[in-house]
């Protein structure tokens, strides 16, 4: 038998397979590839997936973390980025991107502590920071137990989880924690990924949710859709304007309403620790990262046409799944800047 | 205690620890598969195999991710076939006692053992970052490293076992040696040579590492073999780690499927082993 | 009918022309399959030197300190390999602790206790353990088996063990399940089935005359083994030990399910703790900045080339008694 024929015998079941199979998907629908930020990725493969449902066009969105979104943009791998961490001005300019929100959510503190129901904890700002920096060390702490009257904490380590990798997430989280705590400032400081003082490190929102559901006495932090589906205890955190805040969408709404989005070029804003009244101290913004000047125009313009259809008509499933829609007139400032800087 | 009875104690607890070695070695090997099976068969259905990976909340399968991995596993075992089959003959045939036969050899036998990760990494210098996307073409060089050093080593060996007497005859009727090779050689070895390439099927199908930053994963099923595409061992990774019940009951359908399929290919390429052995005796 | 023109070739020229071309083919197969094995060769070395360039920005900008400073903070751009290279030896020495009496029992069970018709069942048995993809076992790991770890063997050694004088501190820790010692196991199970199956090919290459003199002197099966058959197989049994730490020291997934992924030194076992495979796998994707990316593809290099250190040393164990027993294995 020759080799040919040998090689033939060894892969024709599956070439054919593949063959047929191929043939069989091929369509003329746009395809786009967009990676980053997990905080996003279930409204974004919902978003997708209606989106398939309407236009045939496929929307493939990977979540491999704010900081990967970022790094997968700037090396072109990827149609779009998107990142929970707004890129500064000046770096955008550099690296020939532009950015626009599409979303807003919460992060939320969740526990895994016998006995504590969601939202029945509550912390401030400068004890989340004193537990992520493992000074406070036991469930039982004072601190803890003297904003929790009433609530039975255990003699319990607490076990903080936290994303091992770049996070969007994070960088709301630390950003928070940077603004209520000096210890926190000077000792770990901010950014997609830090140096933690404490604690196990899950990949993506979806890492840490598991994690704080496997180990007992545990507290990490997830964007609110996860603690939801996952019916995870979230805990209640007071904001600028002294008064316990359950984490909600109504909260965030409260938090986004502080904010200026045309202030700052490329809709630069921070919207964690906000004032007001019923704002959600830990609010964050989901971005996209787009090239001025595309390789691939097509594909560029695919996706534009995604997220104008996502921002007009993709409110629904945003809020089915918690997140809040940005308001008609920041979509049509966006829809302005895609005009003006997306050839 | 006379000083033979304690060395027959001493025999008897040897003995009996080697029991117990054995026993501990199955009993991981049938836990984790009660684990696989008892996790992973409530989970098939139909669906499975008619419908992509669903967005949260929503009913789903894992066709695309079946569809990639097959497409990929099949590239990888294209390219790396010929290649190890070539580099195989050329250790046996041309470089069997040669310096440079050595050299290769032990590389190759590196190469088997390499992690994989570090292949995921070279691919995807070699050729995500050149080409500016991931794709099913980088996954499946990926994998193709690891088929290689597989069917290079089979491939040698299985040459070796042919005995010189065959290429004596053959020479002596005046055959040329490609001839040779290609008639007789192959034609001995090849059970061996099929095994090699079950064998490193059957690696591959179950492989992380190296697709992980080579092909990336898709929601969908993609048309072009230059897109992120999508493969069941990635998506059960992604799903493994994810909060949603529906999710990990996929990544457990995911890993039953794989984890039979292995086992199959596992068993098959010994079968064909023991008959190719019978044959020869 | 055909011309009498196109028969007239003479026998001796179609010969020739045969001739010919067989050496024509002859070469160019030659040629072929040198190129493919040369392949092999570039692409090992590829890989090597791919993963220097990657990581020249690492290494140039850290220098040595890369390899011992237990930094890994991308917000400050300070990275150091210590944590990731102290998690990869350490949960591969736990692997081999476990793996290598295990797998040596596992090989005299099978050479020397079984009777014959339960040998190559479960041997088969043993190395089907090899095939299970490592992201199976990954699974397992972190559903399975690290609630097992965290609800009964964790507490009972933090309490019964932890206490101890000298080895007491490498089991004081919280109870999570995660940690080195849960991923040194799992390690440790994934590489039995390696280093017992060339523990067993190497006790079946001892000359039977060597052990049947010894049995007639009325030795002991274990004698036989302990005494005979281990120093005959020593170097080989050496590089099956090597090939089993090798791949430990390699296996990616299975370990980033249940290490714990913290980039932190500590000395309990029990802690949650990194590897460099894991590093690598986990944060690949997302390095945001160069000096980020190109620090992961250095700890790549350096994982390359201790595992080539190790396989090579297998290798050439394995390889002097290949020589002595006049057998390639």
């Amino acid at each position: 038998m020759s080799l040919s024929v040998l090689l033939k015998n060894a892969s024709q079941g599956i070439t054919l397979g593949c063959a047929t199979l191929l043939m069989v998907s091929v369509g003329h629908a746009a395809e786009i590839t967009g990676a980053g930020s997990t905080f996003v990725y279930p409204l974004l493969s919902k978003w997708s997936a209606t989106y398939n449902e309407k236009t045939g066009n496929r929307v493939n969105y990977q979540s491999i973390g704010s900081g990967g979104g970022i790094a997968q943009i700037k090396a072109a791998t990827v149609t779009f980025g998107a990142s929970d961490m707004p890129l500064k001005p000046d770096e955008l300019q550099a690296a020939g991107l532009v950015q626009f929100p599409v979303v807003i959510g919460g992060v939320v503190p969740v526990v895994n502590v016998e006995g504590i129901k969601p939202g029945e904890l509550k912390f401030t700002g400068p004890i989340l920071a004193d537990i992520f920096l493992g000074t406070i060390a036991k469930w039982n702490d004072a601190a803890i137990a003297g904003i929790n009257p009433g609530v039975k904490l255990p003699d319990q380590k607490i076990t903080v989880v936290h994303r091992s990798d770049g996070s969007g997430t994070t960088f709301n989280w630390v950003n928070y924690l940077s603004k209520v705590s000096s210890d926190w400032k000077t000792k770990v400081g901010e950014g997609t990924s830090v140096s933690w003082p404490a604690g196990v490190g899950g990949k993506g929102n979806e890492g840490v949710a598991a994690y704080v559901n496997q180990i007992k006495g545990s507290i990490g932090y997830v964007e609110l859709a996860y603690a939801t589906a996952n019916k995870m205890a979230y805990a209640a955190v007071k904001n600028k304007n002294n008064e316990f805040v359950q984490p909600a969408a109504k909260g965030f709404q409260a938090a986004a309403e502080q904010v200026n989005w045309t202030e700052q070029p490329d809709f630069y804003q921070i919207i964690t620790d906000a004032p007001g009244a019923g704002s959600w101290p830990i609010a964050a913004t989901v971005f996209v990262m787009m090239y001025k000047e595309p390789k691939d125009a097509q594909r560029s313009k695919d996706a534009i046409a995604f997220f104008k259809w996502a921002l007009e008509e993709g409110q629904s499933d945003a809020q089915s799944l918690d997140y809040i829609p940005l308001p008609g007139t920041l979509v049509k400032q966006i829809e302005a800047s895609w005009a003006k800087n997306i050839h | 205690m006379t000083r033979w009875q304690r060395r027959q104690f001493t025999d008897y607890v040897a003995k009996a620890l080697g029991v117990v070695a054995t026993a501990f070695g199955l009993f991981w090997l049938a836990w984790i598969l009660w684990t696989t099976v008892s996790k992973g068969l409530p989970a098939l259905k139909w669906g499975l195999v008619t419908q992509m990976t669903p967005p949260p909340g929503a009913d789903g399968g894992l066709l695309n991710a079946f569809v990639g991995s097959a497409v990929m596993c099949g590239l990888a075992v294209l390219i790396g076939t010929p290649i190890g089959i070539g580099a195989g003959t050329y250790l046996s045939e041309y470089a069997r006692h040669t310096k440079l036969g050595a050299a290769i050899r032990f590389i190759n036998d590196i190469l088997l053992s390499a992690p994989s990760i570090v292949i995921g990494l070279f691919v995807y210098e070699l050729m995500v970052r050149p080409m500016g996307h991931f794709s099913a073409w980088a996954g499946a060089v990926a994998l193709a490293f690891i088929v290689l050093p597989v069917v290079v080593r089979t491939t040698d060996e299985m040459l070796q076992l042919v005995p010189t007497t065959m290429r004596e005859a053959a020479l002596a009727l005046g055959v040329p040696q490609w001839k040779i090779i290609r008639q007789v050689l192959y034609r001995a070895a090849l059970s061996g040579i099929v095994t090699g390439i079950l064998l490193a099927l059957a690696r591959i199908s179950g492989e992380t590492a190296p697709v992980l930053f080579t092909a990336l994963n898709n929601q969908y099923l993609t048309s072009s073999l230059n897109e992120p595409t999508a493969n069941v061992p990635v998506v059960i990774f992604q799903y493994a780690l994810s909060p949603y019940e529906f999710w990990h009951a996929l990544a457990w359908a995911g890993a039953f499927v794989v984890t039979m399929l292995v086992l199959v290919l596992g068993l098959t390429s010994r079968w064909l082993i023991a008959r190719g052995k019978m044959t020869n005796e | 009918m055909a011309s009498p023109q196109a028969l007239e070739l003479s026998p001796v020229d179609l010969q020739g022309r045969r001739e010919r071309r067989d050496r024509l083919l002859d070469t160019v197969f030659r040629y072929a399959v040198t190129v493919c094995a040369v392949f092999v060769l570039i692409s090992l070395l590829g890989a090597a030197f791919s993963m220097l360039w990657g990581g020249r920005l690492a290494f140039s900008t850290f220098g040595w300190r890369f390899l011992w400073s237990p930094e890994w903070d991308a917000v400050q751009k300070n990275f150091g390999a210590l944590v990731p290279i102290y998690g990869t030896l350490v949960t591969a020495l736990i692997a081999m602790i476990i793996a290598v009496p295990v797998s040596f029992g596992i090989a005299f069970f099978l050479t020397e206790i079984a009777p014959p018709w339960m040998r190559a069942p479960v041997a088969a048995a043993v190395e089907l353990l090899a095939g299970i993809p490592s992201i199976i076992y990954g699974m397992w790991g972190l559903f399975v088996f690290v609630p097992f770890m965290g609800e009964h063997v964790a507490p009972w050694l933090d309490e019964h063990v932890g206490p101890l004088p000298l080895i007491g501190p490498l089991f004081q820790g919280p109870p999570i399940g995660l940690g080195m010692l849960t991923a040194g196991i799992v390690l440790g199970i994934m590489v039995i089935p390696f280093i017992s199956s060339v523990m067993r090919e190497v006790f079946n290459t001892v000359p039977v005359h060597l052990k049947e003199s010894a049995y007639a002197v009325g030795n002991t099966t274990w004698e036989v083994v302990w005494d005979i058959v281990l120093p005959y197989t020593r170097s080989a049994v050496i590089g099956g030990v090597f090939l089993g730490l090798g791949r430990a020291l390699g296996e990616t997934m299975a370990v980033t399910f249940v290490l714990g992924n913290a980039h932190q030194l500590s000395l309990s076992l029990l802690e949650p703790g990194n590897s460099i495979a894991a590093t690598i796998a986990n944060e690949f994707t997302e390095a945001d900045s160069a000096i980020y990316l190109s620090s992961l593809i250095a700890l790549g290099f350096l994982l390359f080339i201790v595992t080539f250190i190790v396989l090579a040393i297998a290798r050439f164990m394995l390889s002097r008694l290949a020589l002595r027993a006049g057998k390639i294995t």
